[in-house]
């Protein structure tokens, strides 16, 4: 187990140097100098050779990924181009508690709502109720997310007034855990929408699988009640794959984030990487994919060793 | 074969026909359950009249799409109008048909661009195995690690936004499940006894790879591509909807969203996020449809 563990941190190195590698990668591809923001454009050629020389702007491509990669590792991301003065890491550090709020919330919701659906879809295959939770998560899967985000403000927020039409909390007002709430509820609930529709099939499916299996059939015939039965023997088992989905669904959580939180106007990273983005702001922008690559590892590595520690049918 | 059954057939010249001829194909027997399926059915349906719609927009369409009518600026639906008109007051019903030519065209060409990639790459890692498996292999690990939308910003951002741009962005980045979906199946077949049939022949590598072991693994990709047409149009809408994607005048169900964050809009015109939407909605369902049908149509495992 603990080999296990530590080979499958081990395996994360590679990945997480290519992620480094695509992220410098990306950002060369655009036109134009970075020096355009600094170097003023009265300068005369020398002076400005030699600037370029001195930060290391005339280096080979390789050589400059290894010079930013130390910085990296000393955990410099570099400074924003657009607020002078503040580093990329400084500006990441104060969005992402918002959208790791808004994602943490938001899968609470999706799995308190998703796993009972499924769970009961399975038990009762092929009625009705089940046909009717099956449409909704297809049309759920179907649905992009920010349409609904945007129904939601329209009808929810701008027409009824029941919820606020965006941000974190009322301006100028004390800090309240209800105005929060407030706030927060609309837009986890819509971020969780596809993933709710998906975890709601998969779960379906798992449950169904297992309520076949022979020692299910045994916890019957040894006369356990319906509940007993689905809930101890079945749930349990039933739900370690739900684990890897979990893993499998964190990209959309994060990607998803993005857009939601341009519909909401919530201040997480995926706002400032939109405003990043046509700011034209290299390094936020670098620094924000590199970010959201490692959210993606990490939850993949976390999901990969809860599996080996609740599936204790596999050997490592 | 026992005797009583030689007599029946002798007996009955369509059961000999039925014996003498081929057995039913595996197609033929996919293609009816397919049809068997209401869902994949209106599906398709579905998908014929969407298509229908982008193709002879130009006929059906009751406005030009680009005409403005500053006069009539987010009018309800109306019998001139049926769906209303945009905060420009132009047609939502005929820009919602042209939008339609643009969802069908980047996902069309986007799944067909990403599916050969992917299939090159899965084939190739699957096929020769070893170092150049470990190698594509870990490539895909690492752009799958990337939340797709960052990467397909970034791109965005780094490139002129537009058209050509998104269908490129589109297919660099999202080859990856087609990958390890072909180099799974090309590992799972690399080994049959016909591949080395064909490899004593002595027949050219990419023959084998393309002509013998190819066609085998083909379900399975076309049922993912299907979906993967749907997944598009979504991801499609919402960079439009950001301003990242198609950009105005061009009219594309994503962008024609983008104007309805307008708070004017959400005030006074509230119907007008709701057609996009739906067509986007329709759209994919229909997809999503078509590919699960697809998929049990060509599962062998289940009849």
């Amino acid at each position: 187990m603990i080999t296990y563990i530590i080979r499958r941190c081990l395996l994360t190195i590679p990945v997480l140097v290519g992620i480094s590698m695509v992220s410098f990668g990306i950002v060369q591809l655009a036109p134009g100098e970075p020096t355009a923001l600094f170097i003023d454009p009265e300068i005369s050629a020398e002076d400005r050779e030699a600037y370029l020389e001195h930060y290391g702007l005339n280096d080979p491509i390789p050589v400059q990924y290894v010079k930013w990669m130390g910085q990296i590792l000393q955990g410099n991301l570099g400074y924003s181009l657009i607020n002078q003065g503040m580093t990329v890491q400084e500006m990441i550090l104060a969005r992402l508690p918002n959208t790791l709020l808004l994602m943490i919330v938001s899968a609470i919701i999706a799995f308190a709502i998703a796993i009972p659906i499924g769970v009961y879809s399975a038990t009762k295959p092929y009625t009705l109720k089940d046909y009717t939770f099956t449409t909704f998560s297809f049309l759920g899967v179907a649905t992009p997310n920010f349409w609904i985000g945007l129904l939601a403000v329209t009808f929810l927020s701008v027409q009824f007034g029941w919820f606020p039409t965006g941000g974190v909390a009322t301006l100028n007002e004390p800090f309240s855990i209800f105005d929060r709430l407030h706030h927060l509820i609309l837009p986890a609930v819509v971020l969780g929408t596809s993933d709710m529709a998906s975890l709601t099939r998969y779960s379906r499916t798992s449950m169904l699988d297992v309520l076949d299996q022979d020692y299910i059939r045994t916890a019957r015939a040894k006369g356990f009640k319906q509940g007993k039965v689905v809930y101890k023997h079945g749930l349990r088992n039933g739900l370690i794959p739900v684990i890897t989905m979990t893993g499998l669904m964190l990209p959309n959580f994060i990607g998803g984030s993005v857009i939601i939180e341009k519909v909401f106007n919530w201040p997480g990273i995926g706002l400032l990487f939109i405003d990043a983005t046509f700011q034209r702001d290299y390094p936020l922008i670098m620094g924000l994919v590199m970010v959201s690559a490692l959210l993606v590892v990490v939850g993949n590595l976390l999901a990969d060793i809860l599996y080996a520690i609740f599936d204790p049918r596999i050997e490592y | 074969m026992n005797a009583k059954e030689i007599t029946v057939n002798q007996q009955d010249p369509e059961k000999v026909n039925n014996i003498t001829n081929k057995p039913e194909s595996l197609l033929k027997i996919g293609v009816e359950k397919f049809f068997k399926n209401k869902l994949s059915v209106l599906g398709g349906i579905t998908i014929i009249i969407v298509v229908g719609m982008a193709v002879f927009a130009p006929w059906i369409a009751p406005f030009d799409p680009a005409k403005q009518d500053l006069l009539n600026t987010l009018a309800p639906p109306s019998m001139e109008h049926f769906l209303g008109t945009d905060e420009l007051g132009r047609d939502v019903f005929s820009r919602l048909l042209y939008g339609a030519r643009v969802s069908l065209l980047v996902s069309f060409t986007a799944v067909i661009g990403m599916k050969t990639i992917g299939v090159v790459i899965g084939a190739s890692a699957g096929y020769f195995g070893k170092v150049v498996d470990s190698i594509l292999m870990r490539f895909v690990d690492v752009i799958i690690s990337f939340p797709q939308i960052f990467l397909l910003i970034t791109m965005l951002a780094v490139l002129e936004p537009g058209l050509k741009t998104l269908i490129i962005v589109f297919i660099l980045f999202s080859w990856t499940g087609t990958a390890r979906l072909v180099r799974g199946e090309f590992l799972s077949l690399r080994n049959r006894e016909f591949v080395l049939a064909a490899r004593t022949m002595g027949l050219k590598t990419s023959r084998i790879m393309f002509r013998h072991i190819l066609p085998n693994a083909m379900g399975p990709i076309i049922v993912s591509a299907t979906l993967s047409v749907g997944g598009v149009i979504l991801s499609e809408a919402g960079l439009s909807f950001l301003g990242l994607g198609i950009q105005p005048p061009t009219p594309s169900w994503g962008n024609m969203l983008q104007a309805a964050q307008d708070f004017n809009i959400m005030v006074n015109a509230w119907w007008y996020p709701i057609f996009p939407g739906l067509m986007i909605l329709i759209t994919v369902l229909a997809f999503n449809f078509v590919g699960d049908g697809l998929r049990d149509a060509f599962d062998p495992r289940d009849k």
